[in-house]
């Protein structure tokens, strides 16, 4: 047991913190500590934590990828527009365009990096540019509201009255994001390639030299995510009810930030698919929880700024260490 | 001749190649493609454009180059502008005088500081990684500037302000001369003094650099620190110029700030990079934007080119390294 603590000191702590938090909420709250109210997160967080597991990979794999919430709204365009083509389709079709056009897409990254050797952020901060300007160009930010009938419905996979009247329910954005939280943790945790994701993190020329390929390392890393953000996309649309080109710029940072926070480290080699689902969580439980008690909405971000500053202060600092340097100061150095 | 031909190779330097050729493709290809792109008008539009993006492009430059970043320039300005904005509200509004614009002015500059500041000692003394540190004070501030404004604008200034972002001084644009006299320092600042000797040093090698006697936690402070100052410098051009201020304003302007830094030769790992050659591509990226701009495209695609430009760019450097080692082994 203490071995684990010490092997997983950051999911331990980001549980402990939301596990100090939920109970705060719940004595601050009347709603808080409900089946519903946790319900509500699972559904609010699905695409984020889609989103975060895709990127996980690529951070393992010691990349960074700024580009894939731009792709996931291409993704949502051109599988909305397939779809009118091919004349309505259904979860499967949607799916494996959705899923397919993300792979593209990725491994439009993954060349890049590859074969002229760019490092992965400038890549990906071109990449970036060019599917937002040209999204943008091409749709002249004009919003799709005309979905097909299965992609709008919302699908309940779970549904229960409480005591108090009100429906607790699953949807199918839940089920979609347990699948491939458990496929990513399958993937770098139960297969060799998962685990020559991490040894290419965290030496990528010790990894060439032990034989790994390099080139197959990138395009399955991006590959992934692609695959993750195709699928995030269409289940943004689907939630969303609609396709809006740029209601996901901005959501890169959002996710990144989380993903960090959950214990991946920037430069490969580290993070896990726990860590990550709590980071997205530990931010969300924190909106929801300051909705609940009333706090402006505008000061959200706020707040979890300035939680997240707080963490990794703290969790890259020892409090002795802390200490010993406003002892330094005063020992008037 | 080939003297001069290397003396003027050293003083440019390695990093020049890159934006110094797309400078002239960029001139030749809109030069011949549209008849008024030579023009005084283009290179107006220019030098008015010019400056916003320049000057948060100079505030992401010094944390790139001790190979960090500062995702929280676009939101360190608008909070700036927002403090003015404050300034004057709470002394007049529209009836402000000069003492008090420059007072709102300092004290933007304060903030801009304390912004860079604290990313500055959270990333030198807890080591966390820069991105993550400036990702959460960007969040931290964006949210800070929703939650005082409620997401509206925030307009109504004294007129003496609309010729510092509109008026110009001898046919020269206020805001170019300021981003210009800003690229100076910024140059003089890297080249001259031990502050920029050690942002190159602790790019390279922060262990060697620490080691070698530097105090290099006050340098990456002040690096910030210094960031900081420059995000509030543009987020006062961007007062004057829009003539109002909104959270959100320019923030489309983060990455392509990255994008300029990375375009003017500067290592995505820190410790190489010089401030011309990033003047050269911020002038280059401005020229594509207002040529496609002539030729009837919109921004958007402009935003698209950029990023085609930075990818076209770095393959080129691949090409010639391959050309180059090539060389090398028929030299041998």
């Amino acid at each position: 047991m203490r071995s684990l603590i010490r092997t997983h000191a950051t999911e331990f702590s980001l549980l402990a913190v939301i596990v100090v938090i939920s109970t705060v909420l719940s004595f601050a709250t009347a709603n808080f500590f409900s089946l519903g109210n946790a319900f509500d997160l699972l559904n609010i967080s699905a695409v984020n934590i889609i989103f975060a597991v895709g990127l996980l990979v690529v951070l393992i794999a010691g990349g960074i990828d700024i580009s894939f919430a731009v792709a996931a709204s291409v993704v949502q365009y051109c599988a909305a527009i397939v779809l009118g083509w091919i004349g309505g389709g259904g979860w499967i079709s949607g799916l494996l365009i959705a899923g397919s056009l993300g792979v593209l897409l990725g491994c439009v990254n993954a060349f890049l990096i590859h074969r002229f050797r760019i490092i992965s952020i400038v890549a990906t901060i071109s990449t970036f540019n060019i599917y937002f300007g040209l999204l943008m160009f091409f749709t002249r930010g004009v919003s799709i509201y005309d979905l097909p009938d299965w992609l709008t419905d919302r699908v309940i996979l779970f549904e229960r009255e409480m005591p108090d009247g009100t429906w607790i329910e699953i949807t199918l954005p839940v089920l979609v994001m347990a699948v491939c939280v458990v496929a990513t943790w399958l993937l770098i945790t139960r297969t060799t390639i998962g685990r020559q994701l991490y040894a290419f993190g965290d030496n990528p020329e010790g990894a060439r030299r032990f034989g790994i390929n390099i080139g197959a390392m990138q395009f399955i890393a991006f590959g992934w995510l692609g695959l993750m953000a195709g699928i995030g996309g269409l289940i943004q649309a689907h939630y969303a009810q609609e396709v809006v080109p740029n209601a996901l710029y901005g959501r890169e940072l959002d996710v990144l930030a989380a993903v960090v926070l959950g214990g991946a480290r920037l430069g490969g080699g580290k993070g896990s698919v726990l860590g990550c689902v709590l980071g997205v969580l530990l931010i969300s439980i924190t909106q929801n929880g300051l909705n609940l008690m009333g706090v402006s909405p505008f000061a959200f971000k706020m707040i979890v700024g300035a939680i997240i500053l707080i963490a990794i202060t703290i969790s890259n600092t020892r409090i002795e260490r802390l200490l010993a340097f406003v002892g330094e100061k005063g020992a008037g150095r | 001749m080939t003297t001069i031909l290397e003396r003027v190779k050293t003083a440019l330097g390695p990093e020049m190649a890159g934006p110094g050729l797309a400078f002239v493709a960029v001139v030749l290809v809109f030069g011949i493609a549209s008849p008024q792109f030579l023009s005084a008008a283009t290179f107006g539009s220019v030098a008015f454009q010019l400056p916003e993006l320049g000057l948060l492009t100079l505030a992401m430059l010094l944390p790139i180059l001790t190979g960090g970043l500062n995702l929280a320039i676009t939101f360190t300005a608008n909070i700036a502008g927002l403090t003015v904005a404050w300034v004057l509200r709470e002394n007049g509004g529209v009836d402000a005088g000069v003492g008090i614009f420059i007072a709102g002015c300092l004290l933007a500059l304060l903030v801009g500081a304390a912004s860079g500041v604290v990313m500055g000692l959270v990333i030198a003394f807890t080591r966390a990684h820069p991105i993550l540190v400036s990702l959460s004070m960007m969040i931290f501030l964006r949210g800070l500037g929703e939650f005082l404004t409620r997401g509206g604008d925030i307009s109504g200034f004294p007129a003496f302000m609309g010729p510092i972002g509109h008026g110009s001084i001898a046919g020269i644009p206020v805001p170019l001369i300021v981003f210009i006299v800003c690229v100076v320092g910024w140059h003089v600042l890297l080249g001259r003094t031990k502050l920029g000797f050690n942002t190159y040093m602790i790019g390279s090698n922060l262990e060697a650099t620490r080691y070698s006697g530097i105090n290099t936690r006050k340098a990456i402070v002040l690096v910030y620190t210094l960031s900081g100052v420059m995000c509030a410098i543009a987020g006062i051009i961007m007062l004057a110029r829009f003539n109002s201020v909104r959270i959100g304003h320019g923030e489309s302007y983060l990455l392509i700030t990255v994008l300029a830094c990375f375009l003017g030769g500067v290592n995505p790992f820190g410790g190489f990079g010089r401030v011309i050659p990033v003047f050269v591509a911020l002038v280059v990226l401005q020229l594509l934007s207002s040529g496609l701009n002539l030729i009837g495209a919109n921004q958007h695609l402009a935003t698209a080119v950029w990023g085609i430009l930075l990818v076209g760019v770095m393959i080129l450097r691949w090409v010639a390294s391959k050309i180059r080692i090539s060389i090398i082994r028929r030299g041998s």
